[in-house]
């Protein structure tokens, strides 16, 4: 983030938070050390216990590039049945964005955390109650690099950018195959952090267009468009659930966001660190 | 009444841009409204409005927003949409002056018949327009949501009437109270979807709609009944409902020679009240009241009953009265929610008026002091249908009851007064929830 600087260090010169998410995701590596297309693992905060959740994040931690944590709420437009339900059953816990906070900070300050970058994840209206200034110097002090909000369009998106910014967060852009060329080079321009190319239009969860193996041409040409003008790794998302999808993926965007498939293995009691690490084989 | 300066509390500047928690000229935003000024080219009323949406959804809101302002401003369409008020919904709708039960509560009472309107209320004003600009737009498909059912038969009228499928999204509390709206839309050739996510009532039949547009958005129109939701739909709802305050301005002047003194109407999300009240806005001598549901949470004088509780989900859906700004459905309005901005479940005898949000424009009357929103209660709602029902031979619907209730209010503060009360649909839709209730005037429950 050009202009910022560490008010806590005056003299060094770290990486801003939103820059350090970039580097993650551009060096990402795979378990034999070559470079790989980016994992980027989506979990619901609180979910699918309170008491489980800093020692997930951590599991989790261990196996993606970044982990993306969903601040849960009451009507989630953008989201299928398994986010949907995964963020009714913390919401059910007493889970707010507090906690998360806290959670977040308390475990990043553990020794045994990896260093993974986090992303915030989540709708307008529980961000916009804590107030936008308060919100980022907390997220910033749990360690969070950047946000995802998937209810604020790049029009509406100026003021929070810059209150992001003035802190080195980044305010991931969203563009979706639908979104029109000119529109596309705009959000591509102005995201940092990541840009997430949602795979189709719809919601999350549910199957991918290209089927469990096959790419639909026209998402990879509307992969490898968003791509060419993004400045931060574009990373695909919505759908993603196996090593085949991210392999025929690979090509096409620098790193994938597995969300819905990643809570459903949770749900099932299975091992979310098993699941990443096949993803990726 | 008037203050000159308005300050709206929790607008957050770095979430809005600096500014955003500056007072509003409240003569300045009325005079903004008027002129057409608001929305703006951001689709914001002031402070409220815009388009907060999955990026999904943006290019098709653009293409809408583009399409309907031609649409608006075409005499075709406009002579299209004013054959269909004429021939299909039976416009203009009287003006009705209901002398005894206007005796009864100390006012000269007259009602804007909206429940004449074909189908039973004014939702199908929007639908049919709506419905014409879905087939310009070469939709293939029409989804809608519904609460009370009005909107969702309205909808499925309309697109029979121009040949469009047509999906409803109905809560599955709703589909339980409103049972013959049900059938009406299934016999219209609709298919009804409950809702069995989130609180099985109104909003969570438009998060569900909303999620069925996101997965197509470029073959599907979005049928959205009130004057909610991101921009074009609170512009576009107000200017297909408004005709009911261009004929019932019209239509008091004629009857009356003079405008009323006061003009009330229900709200929910708000489309029969801003449609009624628009018009008279500029009219500074009328006093213009929006009756937001109480649910059990107010009593007979529209105070709350007990100490609120900020914690506690809401036992009413009195938006404009309780709420506090926010962002729910793609639109900054006002919101009732609770300290960690989730929002609230309410509770309203009334399914149409079920809703934690309310449509920018009327966020923004509130706070500039142009429209007093006050609460009425279930009991009082009650009342008031029986009390219709019993002077005029009229049954109102539950919502629209919500306003006649503020019509005896307005008896007991300033007698005389003349009175228009937008009687937004009729209540037939309601027998499954009436049944329930006692007759009046025989003790012990109802005898069926
Ligand atoms: C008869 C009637 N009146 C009022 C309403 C409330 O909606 P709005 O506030 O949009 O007019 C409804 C909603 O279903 C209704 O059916």
């Amino acid at each position: 983030m050009s202009g910022w600087t560490d008010p806590h260090e005056p003299g060094a010169r770290p990486l801003a938070p939103a820059d350090r998410l970039e580097a993650a995701l551009r060096g990402a590596i795979d378990d034999t050390g070559h470079p790989a297309p980016a994992l980027v693992a989506f979990l619901t905060g609180g979910h699918p216990t309170r008491e489980g959740f800093s020692a997930l994040l951590r599991d989790v931690a261990e196996e993606a590039d970044a982990v993306e944590v969903g601040v849960p709420f009451s009507d989630p437009m953008a989201d299928g049945v398994t986010i949907q339900e995964s963020s009714r059953k913390a919401l059910e816990q007493g889970v707010n964005l507090s906690w998360i906070l806290d959670t977040l900070r308390d475990t990043v300050r553990r020794p045994d955390w990896p260093g993974t970058p986090l992303l915030l994840m989540g709708y307008l209206n529980p961000f916009l109650r804590m107030g936008m200034g308060r919100l980022a110097d907390r997220a910033r002090d749990a360690g969070v690099c950047g946000f995802i909000i998937p209810d604020l369009p790049l029009e509406e998106s100026a003021p929070i950018r810059a209150t992001l910014a003035s802190r080195g967060l980044a305010l991931v852009g969203m563009v979706t195959p639908v979104t029109p060329p000119a529109r596309r080079e705009r959000i591509c321009r102005e995201g940092t952090g990541f840009i997430y190319a949602v795979t189709r239009t719809g919601i999350t969860g549910g199957d991918f267009t290209g089927g469990t193996s096959g790419l639909a041409a026209e998402t990879a040409g509307f992969l490898d468009a968003a791509r060419a003008v993004s400045r931060a790794p574009l990373l695909a998302g919505f759908g993603i659930r196996s090593a085949e999808q991210v392999r025929a993926l690979a090509a096409h965007c620098d790193g994938v966001i597995v969300g819905s498939a990643l809570i459903e293995v949770i749900d099932r009691g299975e091992d979310p660190g098993a699941f990443l690490r096949g993803l990726r084989r | 009444m008037n203050p000159r300066t308005a300050v709206i509390a929790g607008i957050d500047p770095a979430a809005f841009g600096p500014g955003a928690d500056l007072p509003l000229d409240p003569a300045a935003a009325l005079q903004a409204l008027i002129a057409g000024r608001f929305p703006d080219a951001r689709g914001r009323f002031g402070p409220f409005g815009g388009r907060f949406v999955p990026e999904t959804l943006v290019p098709a809101l653009e293409r809408l927003e583009a399409e309907a302002r031609r649409a608006l401003a075409s005499p075709d369409f406009q002579e299209a949409l004013a054959r269909e008020g004429r021939e299909w919904i039976g416009r203009p709708t009287p003006l009705c002056h209901v002398e005894r039960l206007g005796a009864h509560y100390g006012v000269d009472l007259w009602l804007k018949r909206e429940d004449l309107a074909h189908t039973g209320a004014h939702k199908v004003n929007n639908a049919i327009g709506q419905a014409l600009l879905a087939r310009r737009l070469g939709a293939r498909r029409v989804i809608a949501e519904t609460g009370a059912g009005q909107h969702g038969v309205a909808s499925a009228a309309a697109c029979a009437r121009v040949g469009l499928p047509c999906t409803v999204y109905m809560g599955a509390v709703d589909v339980q109270r409103q049972a013959p709206n049900v059938d009406r839309m299934r016999r219209l050739g609709a298919r009804v979807v409950a809702v069995e996510k989130g609180d099985r009532t109104l909003r969570a039949a438009i998060d569900e709609a909303l999620r069925d547009w996101v997965s197509d958005p470029d073959g599907t129109y979005y049928l959205l009944g009130s004057a909610v939701g991101p921009h074009p739909y609170p512009w576009l709802v107000r200017e297909l409902q408004r005709v009911i305050g261009d004929e019932a301005r019209a239509q008091c002047i004629e009857r009356l020679g003079r405008l009323p003194d006061t003009v009330i109407a229900c709200v929910g999300g708000g489309s029969n009240a801003i449609g009624l009240f628009h018009p008279f806005l500029g009219d500074a001598e009328v006093e213009i009241i929006g009756a937001e549901a109480g649910g059990t949470a107010f009593d007979a004088h529209g105070e709350p009953v007990s100490d609120p509780d900020p914690t506690a989900e809401a036992l009413h859906a009195a938006t404009c009265v309780a709420g506090e700004p926010g962002v729910l459905h793609g639109c900054h309005s006002l919101l009732l929610q609770d300290p960690d901005g989730q929002v609230h479940e309410t509770h309203s005898v009334s399914a149409g008026l079920d809703y934690p949000g309310v449509g920018p424009e009327h966020a923004l009357l509130q706070a500039i002091g142009r429209v007093r929103y006050v609460a009425v209660g279930d009991a009082e709602a009650l009342q008031a249908v029986d009390d219709l029902c019993r002077f005029e031979g009229i049954l109102p619907a539950l919502e629209s009851a919500h306003a006649l209730a503020v019509a005896a209010r307005v008896g007991r503060d300033r007698p005389g007064a003349t009175v228009l009360v937008g009687l937004s649909g009729r209540g037939d839709k309601d027998m499954p929830t009436l049944v329930q209730q006692p007759l009046p005037g025989h003790q012990g429950g109802a005898t069926r």
